[in-house]
């Protein structure tokens, strides 16, 4: 369990987190999502206590990450920036780790092994790529078998196995009852792994919510319906007060009603339906919609 | 591609343990030695302590026929013996300002800091390793290059001295501790720093531009303000004659001694307090 409450870091005149809070429930993946330079790094290194905020507070099962004994144990992380010592081998990084909470080479070497990086575990971190420094530092980030895990942008640089890979050990690991805190940018990365979502644009949240909820507030109650008495159905719903889009002379967007109370209408009056679809705007579209305010750094359209 | 999703098996840890002072030390001592920048500096360091001496003995065994009385009473064995000191510091003062800013550079520290939140006891074991190691290669190096620019003398049976005369093996201890003060001096430096190229600057700053700057002081004011210098009081440490416009050895050592706990509060209180 995470819990932030009205945390604000400032660097300079620059508000990058701005009286967030929130909290990330064990047992579940929870996706950390927003535009580039919105705030998640930033968070992240809030709660690892990297970084002081400057007001508010965050703790980690109750405490400050710093004020735990066993921090290890307790979250494992995976930052954004590089944290590797270049001229370090993998094993040798991780054993380095280790020992600061007393856990055994062969954890180490268990690791290593899990993440894939078996052949490579003697050479320097520095001749690693971006891939293999990400497998690393998942690895790392595992090593105290933590109850909190909590990755910044894990897929970066991971080929799709990896992708695939790194889905699995999410699910598995909220599975397990652990609290897995995952950031991204990417919706449909989130799409596919979380439950639930925390969404900050500028350094403020936008919105918690879970992944349903998010996708059917952003896509509100949009049904396509197909019909031959498609006039007849339109004058039907409008009486409904809601606004409707015709697009073909069969076909009518309805929005503001759901499809069940369509087919209920329809049924009533003995209207034959051919098709009677709930639309979904897509999660990138729900996303990209619940953000454009929040956007810092737009491209600019052709 | 596989239908079946494979299931990822994180193996569980059953021993768990928290973090201590002497963990930390440990964890340290690891990544000091899986490093081979340290291995090298170190051993150029060593190589330096014993190669001046044995140069400065056979140039100085050689030449002696053609010395002038005055240049002969120039030569002092200890000198000879510590030759290697002054260069030696220089590698264990860019090793000791490394040994932290390679972990910022690098961006390392953050890994550190996240197994060990509570900052300090990375600096206290950094310091406590750098200094332990520092002293047991140094000692008896300045030794054994004692003993071999003595033996190399010993042939053109000139400038012989005992270890066991008066103040010769504390001059001895005196460039050992010297050198390990100057190394964690540099941490210091480099926890305060934080960069490597700024790190080194301060330190030859510190010890190479300033105690030469004191010359465009009146004499008296040089003196009275050198003597307080940490490079100056540092190198009485190892001086066989007592300078007397320094203080003596041991008050000496305790001024630059005090200059490195200056630096290392310096240090604790700012890497307490700085986001990484
Ligand atoms: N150490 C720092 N010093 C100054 N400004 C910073 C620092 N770290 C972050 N910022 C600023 O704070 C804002 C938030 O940055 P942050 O890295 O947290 O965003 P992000 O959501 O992780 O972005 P991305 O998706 O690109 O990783 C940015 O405007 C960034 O420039
Ligand atoms: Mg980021």
């Amino acid at each position: 369990m995470i819990e932030a409450s009205n945390l604000t870091k400032d660097y300079g005149e620059k508000r990058a987190v701005d009286d967030v809070s929130f909290a990330v429930r064990p047992g579940i993946v929870t996706g950390f999502l927003g535009p580039n330079g919105s705030g998640k790094s930033t968070t992240m290194r809030l709660i690892l206590g990297l970084d002081a905020p400057t007001q508010g507070d965050v703790t980690i099962n109750g405490k400050h990450y710093r004020d735990h004994a066993a921090p290890l144990h307790e979250v494992g992380a995976l930052l954004e920036a590089r944290s590797i010592h270049t001229g370090r081998s993998a094993s040798n990084h991780l054993l380095a780790l280790a020992k600061t909470h007393g856990i055994s080479r062969r954890r180490v070497d268990d690791l290593i092994d899990l993440v894939g990086l078996h052949e490579v575990g003697r050479k320097r971190a520095g001749k690693f790529s971006l891939g293999m420094g990400q497998r690393l530092g998942i690895a790392a980030a595992l090593l105290g078998d933590p109850a909190t895990i909590m990755l910044d942008e894990p897929v970066n640089g991971l080929d799709p196995e990896g992708v695939h890979w790194m889905r699995n050990l999410l699910r598995q690991l909220a599975s397990e009852g652990r609290t897995v805190f995952v950031s991204s940018h990417l919706m449909s990365e989130m799409a596919l792994t979380a439950d639930h979502l925390i969404v900050i644009g500028r350094g403020r949240l936008i919105a918690d919510t879970s992944i349903d909820d998010f996708v059917r507030k952003a896509s509100g109650d949009r049904v396509r319906v197909r019909t031959p008495e498609a006039t007849r159905l339109r004058e039907l719903v409008l009486g409904q007060g809601v606004s409707v889009i015709s697009s073909e002379p069969d076909v009518i967007e309805v929005e503001g009603v759901t499809s069940q109370r369509i087919g209920e209408l329809a049924a009533e009056h003995r209207i034959v339906l051919h098709e009677l679809t709930p639309l979904q705007a897509s999660l990138e579209e729900a996303f990209m919609e619940l953000t454009r305010e929040d956007v810092e750094f737009k491209s600019v359209a052709a | 591609m596989n239908a079946v999703t494979p299931i990822v098996k994180i193996p569980h840890l059953t021993e768990r343990g928290h973090v201590t002072q002497s963990r930390v030390v440990a964890s340290e001592w690891t990544k000091f030695i899986t490093l081979r920048s340290t291995l090298w500096s170190l051993g150029v360091g060593m190589f330096l302590t014993l190669a001046f001496p044995i140069l400065f003995a056979t140039v100085t065994g050689a030449r002696w026929g053609q010395m002038s009385p005055h240049e002969r009473a120039d030569r002092n064995p200890l000198d000879i013996a510590l030759a290697g000191v002054n260069v030696a510091q220089l590698a264990i003062a860019v090793l000791g300002v490394l040994v932290i800013t390679g972990e910022y550079s690098t961006g390392m520290i953050r890994s550190t800091m996240l197994a060990v939140p509570k900052r300090l006891p990375v600096l206290w074991a950094k310091l406590g390793l750098y200094a332990v190691v520092s002293f047991v290669l140094t000692l008896p190096a300045v030794i054994i290059a004692f003993y071999a620019s003595q033996a190399i003398l010993d042939r053109h049976h000139i400038l012989q001295i005992s270890i066991s005369s008066s103040g010769v093996f504390r001059s001895l201890l005196g460039g050992a501790l010297y050198v390990t003060l100057v190394g964690v001096f540099a941490m210091a430096i480099g926890a305060i720093v934080r960069n490597t190229a700024g790190g080194i600057a301060l330190f030859a700053g510190i010890f190479f531009v300033i105690p030469p700057l004191m010359n465009i002081f009146p004499t008296n004011w040089n003196n009275a303000i050198s003597r307080w210098l940490p490079s100056e009081a540092g190198r009485q440490l190892f001086a066989l004659t007592r300078d007397p416009n320094r203080y003596a050895q041991w008050p000496s050592g305790a001024i630059f001694l005090g200059y490195c706990v200056l630096a290392i509060a310096i240090a604790a209180v700012l890497m307490r307090r700085r986001d990484v």
